[in-house]
């Protein structure tokens, strides 16, 4: 890389300049595909409605391992960790007294085994399940959670974090912090399904806003996950990617779940979820899987559509 | 009268230690408790519903709001108690069996208790049981139910059911919400009445108790 010549105004500093390397290098080829839902594929596998996913980085790695392994094989270049729900208040909301470190620590082990050199490891950090302006929980007590997950997570050796499915911005920030402490790459994606264009936060947060202080607060990547199907995501993204020069990180649901004979099914099929991915990166997407909904066929779509045409 | 305007904006605002500090002063002056609540907390978090549906609040406001009315409330519910008044309604509130998820449920609940509603909080993992129990034993009027998951809804189902069992059924209404739930899911399982958001779950309420 062509060195600049010091000093060099402010103004000089390039967006690409500032980039994590990590972030940069996947960057570099195109768009990443990253994975899709982790809880749906594990309930095929036997997991119960109710029963915690996470705990089965230790009581069925081998089921967990198979989902890791199922999307590494659809094109995943990025995998997440099942490890969603492992900060200590949602557990003990859950009822659950494992250690969070342990399970955060088998949660790298297990997704990094699958990745087998072929694919990165972001471990995903989710809400704690409570809120803060009702008082259900402190800053103190998401600091501590947090900064706890993120270390086991650092420690067994994630190649970058996932803040993700936030709902209120404060905590997000408040993992951001938690999360770069570790100094590895921090990713922050929020859930985007309220006010009448389907296009703020829960808590009421823009594109715009949340851009702005989540780049303030120091994330690496910024995004959208859950709440809307791939059309709903398209404008939101188009939005972030006016507001910030950060990579964006983006995984909409398949579609929003409706009753059919009386289960409940996604309406989205694989083949409209892979046309919806090129609408995305033309959007600004540089980061594209799925959340609800989405399963290693919806992942083959994905990384088809966004292949490069040579 | 400029106290009572100024309770209105206390409510609207989500100020809750003025919303007291006011409702006592207004007590002690001899206001009819009874219009307090018609006249002013009322029209106040109706205007918060208005602005909800606008796009102008969003639920931290909806929340602060929630928590001015209740606190505003807690001075008043005694004396009208006294007086022999009812709360608008007693509702049993509760996250369905094998779902964890509480914070949509909170947030109707307290809605509900800033509109002048009784509630009953089951908690979360609530079984279809308990539900009915908790109606019977507290005369509810209402039953609503949360879920979050779309392998979990199905334990609204499981309530419904259990509310005929028991012969509970023409009792109470039941309202459902929640991120998976649906209109058409309601209809399915023959729940009175769905809600998209907190907001919009305290006007069902009222309609379903109203008719």
């Amino acid at each position: 890389m062509q060195t600049q010549p010091w000093p060099w105004p402010a103004s000089s500093w390039r967006p690409e300049a500032e980039m994590h390397p990590l972030l940069a290098s996947l960057l570099a080829e195109g768009p990443v595909v990253t994975d899709g839902a982790w809880g749906t594929e594990l309930q095929k596998l036997g997991l119960g409605p109710g029963e915690h996913p996470d705990v089965w980085n230790l009581s069925h790695a081998d089921s967990v391992a198979d989902v890791a392994s199922r999307y590494v094989e659809a094109g995943s270049t990025v995998i997440l960790t099942n490890t969603f729900r492992s900060n200590r208040i949602a557990l003990a909301a859950h009822g659950q007294t494992t250690d969070p470190a342990a399970l955060n620590a088998a949660g790298v082990r297990i997704s990094r085994k699958a990745a087998a050199g072929r694919a990165r490891v972001f471990a995903s950090v989710g809400p704690s399940g409570k809120m803060l302006l009702s008082e259900e929980v402190t800053e103190e007590e998401l600091a501590e959670a947090f900064t706890e997950q993120c270390r086991a997570l650092a420690g067994a050796g994630a190649d970058a974090l996932l803040i993700e499915t936030m709902s209120d911005l404060e905590e997000a920030r408040i993992a951001v912090r938690a999360a770069r402490t570790t100094g590895l790459p921090v990713i922050v994606s929020m859930v985007f399904d309220s006010g009448k264009e389907k296009d703020r936060t829960m808590m009421g947060s823009t594109p715009e806003q949340v851009a702005a202080a989540l780049e303030e607060a120091g994330a690496d990547a910024i995004g959208a996950n859950c709440g809307l199907g791939i059309e709903g995501y398209i404008p939101v993204c188009a939005r972030l990617r006016k507001a910030t020069s950060l990579p964006l990180w983006i995984k909409p649901n398949a579609g929003l779940p409706v009753m059919a004979d009386g289960r409940i099914t996604y309406r989205t099929t694989p083949g409209e979820f892979g046309a919806g991915a090129r609408d995305l990166r033309r959007a600004g997407a540089d980061f594209i899987g799925g959340c609800c909904g989405t399963t290693p066929e919806f992942i083959r779509a994905v990384s088809a559509a966004l292949r490069p045409v040579r | 009268m400029p106290m009572i305007q100024t309770l209105y904006d206390a409510i609207l605002n989500g100020n809750a230690k003025a919303a007291k500090e006011i409702t006592q002063t207004n007590l002690a002056a001899g206001a009819n408790p009874q219009s307090l609540v018609d006249d002013t907390m009322i029209p106040a978090m109706n205007e918060v519903g208005r602005r909800y549906e606008a796009n102008e609040y969003f639920v931290p406001e909806l929340l602060i709001a929630a928590r001015a009315m209740k606190a505003s409330l807690e001075l008043i519910r005694p004396l009208l108690s006294a007086r022999g008044a009812e709360p608008v309604g007693r509702v049993v509130i509760g996250t369905v069996q094998g779902d964890l998820h509480d914070i949509g449920k909170n947030l109707v609940g307290a809605m509900l208790e800033g509109a002048g509603f009784e509630v009953i909080d089951l908690g979360v993992d609530v079984s279809p049981e308990k539900f009915v129990n908790a109606a019977k034993e507290k005369k509810a009027t209402l039953v609503a139910l949360s879920a979050l998951l779309t392998t979990t809804m199905h334990s609204m189902k499981a309530v419904m059911e259990k509310l005929k069992e028991s012969g509970m059924r023409q009792n109470v209404k039941v309202m459902i919400g929640g991120a998976p739930v649906t209109q058409k899911y309601a209809d399915e399982i023959g729940a009175d009445g769905y809600s998209s958001n907190a907001n919009a779950a305290v006007a069902l309420a009222r309609k379903l108790l109203a008719a």
